[in-house]
C-alpha cells in the first residue's frame, strides 16, 4: 500500500513538474474567452475574413451620412475642409480597369480616399472602427454596411436602390476603381529588401550642380513663428529673428563677445510658459471644436467672434448656445449641420460658450 | 516612536556617521563643551573673513578689472538655495523655454490627428527627452488607466490569452535603445523647400530606451502556429483602433511589447501603458495603447496600409507595406533658421540612423557635396538607433552648404534629393531621406535649401 501510495505520488510530482515545465509563465496571463475575443476580434481582411453578416442600403447610408458624417466630410463626401475628400477623381472606366488614370496623369490636384483605396474591406473596417471622429465604434453593423455603400454610391460604383451585404460586398470590391493601383514588389517591406535608390560615396571632385534648386520661400520664412524664440538664447548658434527681413551685412571679423553678452541678457528674463489653465479657449482647442471652428473665420461652422457678435445683447445667448451644442443645431449659419456634442462634459461646454460669448479672446 | 503619531513625511534622523554615537548622545543632552566650540568658532571666523574679503574685492572692482559676472559673486553664490524634492518630479531649467515640441502650420487641419515634432536644433545625444518625444495620434490621445488596460494575443494560437500590466510587468524583460521615425517625416520636402527649420524638416524622430517583453516571448507563449502564421496585426486601443500588419519574422525578431521609456513609464501621448517597438520600422508600426495582437496568414491592408501610408510612385502605382526607414543623417547645428555670430570655430553635428542597422560612417560636405570628410561617431552606435556624429569647423565667413551624407552597415549610400525624386518621382509624401542641405549666407543666417 505504501509502496503503491509512493508510486503514486512519485507519477504526480512527475506530471506536475512536466506542466511546469511545458509552461514556461506560470500564473501568467489567462486564456481569453470566447466573448472577449469577438468583443475585440473586429478586423476585416481583404478576403472579408472577420466581417460580419449583415447588410445596409444606400438609401440608410446616406441618412446616417447626413446625421453623423456630412459635418466633417461634405454632404458628398468631397470635402476639403476638415479632412481629405473621400470621393472625387474616379471614372466608370477605371472601374473597369481597376486602376485610377487620374494618379498617372496627375490631372486632379488632390488625391480622394476612392482614387486610393483597392479594398472595400478597407473602407467598412475603417469605418466600423474609427467612426464617427467623436465617437468611434458607436455605429451598428447596419450603419457601417449603409454607409459603406453610400460612399460607393457617391462615386458610382453602386447604384442608388442598392443593398450592400456580406454575400455580395466581394464582387463590390471587384469594381474598385484603384484595385490594381497597389504594388508590394519594392524593397522596402523586409529588412533585408533591395533598396531602389542608389547613391555612391565619392569624397573629392564630385559632380554637383552650381546652381541651387530650391529656397524657402519669402512667405515661408516666419510662417512657423518667430524661430528665434525656438532656438536657445545661448551657446553655438541663435535662433533667426524671421519677424524681420533677413539681414544682408556680413558677420562682422570681430569675435562675438558683446553680441553674447546682450543676447545673455535676454536670457536673464525667462518667457513665462503660460500654466495650462481650462480656459473656455483651451477647452475648444481640446475638444477640437477649432477643426470646424476658425477663431474669426467660418471654416465648417462660423468662426467664434462672428458666432459672438450676432448673439451680442441676446441675454439667452448662453443658455441658447449650451443647447446647440449639446444636442446640434442647424439651419443658423448655412446647410452643414451643428452635430451633437453630448460626449462634452457639460462644464466644458458651459466654459466654452461663456468664452465665445465674451468675445472668444485668445 | 509614539510620538509620529500619524504625521505624514516625519523624517527619522539619520545616525550621525561621523561622530561617536556616545560622543553624539552627549552633545544632545549637554551641548558643546568648551573645546568643541572653539573649533567651530574658528572655522566660522575663518569663513566669514573669505567672504568678507570676496565682497571687498567685487565692490572695488566695478568695470575695471574684467566680467562683473565673475568679479561680482552672484546671488547663487551668496545664498542658501532650495531644498531637496522643491521640484518632487524635476522640471527643465525656467530658462528653458524655447526648445519645445511645436506643430507645423497648415500641416494638418484637426489638432487631434496631427503631429508635433521634436526640436533637434537644440537636443544633445542621442536621447530624446521623453517630454519632447514627437507626437502623431490618429484619433487624439487619452491617459489610460493601467490597471484596467489589457493585452490579448489571439487569431493563429493554441491558447489566446489576456494579459494584465500585472502579468506583463512580471515577465523577463529587455531594454533597448532605437530610434522612432515617422514614415512622413521629412514629407513636406519632396518637391521642394517648405519649412524653415530641421524640427520641421526631420522631428518626426526620437529615440529612447524601451522596456518591455519580446514579443517573440509572448507569441510562444500561446503557442502560435509556427506554420500557418505569417503575419501578426497589431492594434490599439485608441479610437482610430490604429492597426498594422507585421511581417511573422519581423515580430519574432527584435519587436518588444513596451511599457517603459528611458527608465519611466511611458509618457500617454506615447501609447501609456503599452505600446510596440518595431525597430527600424516607420513610427505607424509602433502601435500605441497596445490591446491587441493577432497570428494570421495573410496581411491585412487596413486603413492605415491601404488609404493612408502608401507611396505614390511616379506611374500612378503605389507601393504598400512600405516599412523599413532606409538610412539618413541630418546636420541639427548648424541648421536652417539658425545664426552664426561671427567666423571661426565650430562643431558639426548631426543625427544619423538606419532602419537596416548600424550607422557605419557619417561623410560632411561644407561646399555643398563637392568634397567630403569623415566624421567622427560617438559612441553607443547601436542597430536601428540614433547615432550622434561630430566634426571640425573653421567657418571663414563665406557662403556655403553644410551637409551629411550617412553610410549604414549594408553599405547602404544615402542619396541626393535629386537620385530621389528620378525613382519615386515628388508625390510620395513617405520616405524620404534625402541627403539634407543647409545654406550658410555670409550674414551667418542658415537656411533651408536643395542643391543637385
Amino acid at each position: 500500500m505504501s509502496r503503491c501510495i509512493k508510486t503514486v505520488a512519485a507519477v504526480s510530482l512527475l506530471l506536475m513538474s512536466t506542466l511546469v515545465h511545458a509552461q514556461r509563465f506560470p500564473n501568467v496571463g489567462r486564456p481569453a474567452t470566447e466573448q472577449e475575443i469577438a468583443a475585440w476580434d473586429i478586423d476585416v481582411r481583404p478576403d472579408f475574413k472577420g466581417l460580419p453578416k449583415g447588410s445596409g442600403t444606400v438609401a440608410k447610408g446616406m441618412q446616417v451620412w447626413e446625421g453623423k458624417c456630412a459635418s466633417c466630410h461634405g454632404t458628398f463626401g468631397e470635402s476639403n475642409e476638415v479632412f481629405t475628400p473621400i470621393v472625387g477623381g474616379t471614372t466608370k472606366e477605371d472601374s473597369k480597369t481597376g486602376r485610377v488614370a487620374a494618379l498617372a496623369d496627375g490631372r486632379q490636384p488632390q488625391r480622394t480616399t476612392l482614387m486610393k483605396v483597392p479594398t472595400v474591406s478597407t473602407l467598412w473596417d475603417y469605418i466600423n472602427r474609427a467612426m464617427p471622429w467623436t465617437a468611434p465604434k458607436s455605429l451598428t453593423t447596419e450603419e457601417v454596411y449603409g454607409v459603406t455603400a453610400y460612399i460607393l454610391n457617391m462615386a458610382e460604383i453602386v447604384p442608388d436602390d442598392f443593398t450592400l451585404s456580406h454575400e455580395n460586398i466581394e464582387q463590390v470590391q471587384r469594381q474598385m476603381p484603384n484595385r490594381n493601383g497597389m504594388t508590394t514588389s519594392h524593397g522596402m517591406w523586409e529588412l533585408k529588401g533591395k533598396p531602389d535608390v542608389h547613391n555612391v560615396a565619392c569624397m573629392k571632385d564630385c559632380p554637383t550642380e552650381a546652381t541651387v534648386r530650391s529656397v524657402l520661400p519669402d512667405a515661408a520664412r516666419n510662417a512657423h513663428g518667430n524661430i528665434a524664440q525656438q532656438n536657445r538664447p545661448f551657446g553655438a548658434v541663435r535662433g533667426t529673428d524671421t519677424s524681420k527681413p533677413p539681414v544682408t551685412a556680413a558677420v562682422s571679423s570681430g569675435r562675438r563677445n558683446e553680441l553674447a553678452v546682450l543676447d545673455a541678457g535676454q536670457a536673464r528674463t525667462p518667457v513665462a510658459v503660460a500654466a495650462p489653465t481650462a480656459t473656455g479657449g483651451a477647452l475648444a482647442k481640446q475638444h477640437s471644436c477649432v477643426a470646424c471652428h476658425g477663431a474669426t473665420n467660418k471654416i465648417v461652422g462660423p468662426g467664434f467672434t462672428e458666432i459672438a457678435a450676432k448673439y451680442k445683447g441676446d441675454p439667452a445667448a448662453e443658455s441658447r448656445l449650451f443647447d446647440k451644442v449639446k444636442n446640434g443645431a442647424s439651419g443658423t449659419w448655412g446647410p452643414i449641420p451643428m452635430p451633437a456634442q453630448s460626449h462634452v462634459k457639460d462644464d466644458d461646454i458651459k466654459a466654452i460658450v461663456t468664452w465665445i460669448v465674451g468675445g472668444a479672446k485668445q | 516612536m509614539s510620538e509620529s503619531n500619524g504625521k505624514a513625511g516625519r523624517i527619522v534622523r539619520a545616525p550621525e556617521h561621523f561622530v561617536d554615537p556616545t560622543v553624539a548622545h552627549e552633545i544632545t543632552q549637554h551641548g558643546l563643551n568648551a573645546a568643541r566650540r572653539g573649533f567651530l568658532r574658528q572655522s566660522f571666523l575663518a569663513a566669514s573673513a573669505a567672504l568678507a574679503s570676496g565682497t571687498a574685492l567685487a565692490s572695488a572692482s566695478k568695470m575695471t578689472d574684467g566680467d562683473p559676472n565673475i568679479l561680482t559673486l552672484p546671488e547663487h553664490s551668496t545664498t542658501l538655495g532650495k531644498p531637496v524634492a522643491a521640484n518632487p518630479y524635476g522640471v527643465p531649467s525656467r530658462f528653458e523655454t524655447n526648445l519645445l515640441r511645436r506643430e507645423s502650420p497648415g500641416l494638418t487641419r484637426v489638432n487631434a490627428a496631427s503631429v508635433s515634432f521634436t526640436p533637434l536644433q537644440g537636443l544633445f545625444g542621442i536621447i530624446t527627452p521623453s517630454g519632447l518625444h514627437f507626437e502623431r495620434h490618429h484619433q487624439g490621445w487619452h491617459d489610460i488607466d493601467p490597471s484596467k488596460h489589457r493585452f490579448m494575443i489571439n487569431g493563429l494560437v493554441k491558447n489566446p490569452k489576456v494579459y494584465t500590466m500585472d502579468d506583463l510587468m512580471r515577465m523577463p524583460s529587455v531594454s533597448r535603445m532605437h530610434f522612432i521615425e515617422c514614415g512622413a517625416n521629412t514629407a513636406m520636402e519632396w518637391g521642394n523647400v517648405a519649412v524653415p527649420t530641421v524640427q520641421y524638416s526631420h522631428g518626426m524622430l526620437s529615440c529612447s530606451e524601451f522596456t518591455g517583453v519580446p514579443l517573440s516571448v509572448l507569441l510562444e507563449d500561446c503557442g502560435y502556429d509556427k506554420k500557418n502564421g505569417k503575419f501578426v496585426l497589431a492594434e490599439g486601443a485608441d479610437g482610430s483602433g490604429m492597426t498594422r500588419t507585421i511581417a511573422i519574422e519581423r515580430a519574432l525578431d527584435d519587436v518588444i511589447v513596451a511599457w517603459g521609456m528611458n527608465g519611466e513609464m511611458l509618457r500617454p501621448e506615447n501609447g501609456y501603458p503599452l505600446r510596440l517597438v518595431v525597430p527600424g520600422v516607420q513610427g505607424v508600426s509602433w502601435v500605441k495603447w497596445l490591446r491587441r495582437i493577432e497570428v494570421g496568414d495573410k496581411p491585412y491592408a487596413t486603413k492605415d496600409e491601404a488609404i493612408h501610408y502608401i507611396d505614390a510612385m511616379p506611374d500612378g502605382m503605389y507601393r504598400q507595406y512600405t516599412s523599413i526607414q532606409e538610412c539618413k543623417s541630418v546636420i541639427t547645428t548648424p541648421s536652417g533658421g539658425q545664426r552664426l555670430l561671427d567666423k571661426g570655430f565650430y562643431n558639426i553635428t548631426g543625427l544619423a540612423w538606419s532602419g537596416r542597422g548600424k550607422i557605419k560612417r557619417v561623410d560632411v560636405s561644407v561646399d555643398g557635396g563637392k568634397s567630403w570628410r569623415t566624421a567622427r561617431l560617438e559612441t553607443p552606435v547601436l542597430s536601428k538607433c540614433l547615432t550622434r556624429f561630430n566634426i571640425d569647423w573653421t567657418w571663414d565667413g563665406s557662403p556655403v552648404v553644410l551637409q551629411s551624407r550617412a553610410i549604414d552597415e549594408t553599405d547602404y549610400v544615402q542619396p541626393k534629393i535629386n537620385q530621389l525624386r528620378a525613382v519615386r518621382g515628388t508625390k510620395s509624401i513617405y520616405h524620404n531621406n534625402a541627403i539634407q542641405s543647409w545654406q550658410v549666407a555670409a550674414s551667418g543666417e542658415v537656411s533651408n535649401v536643395q542643391v543637385y
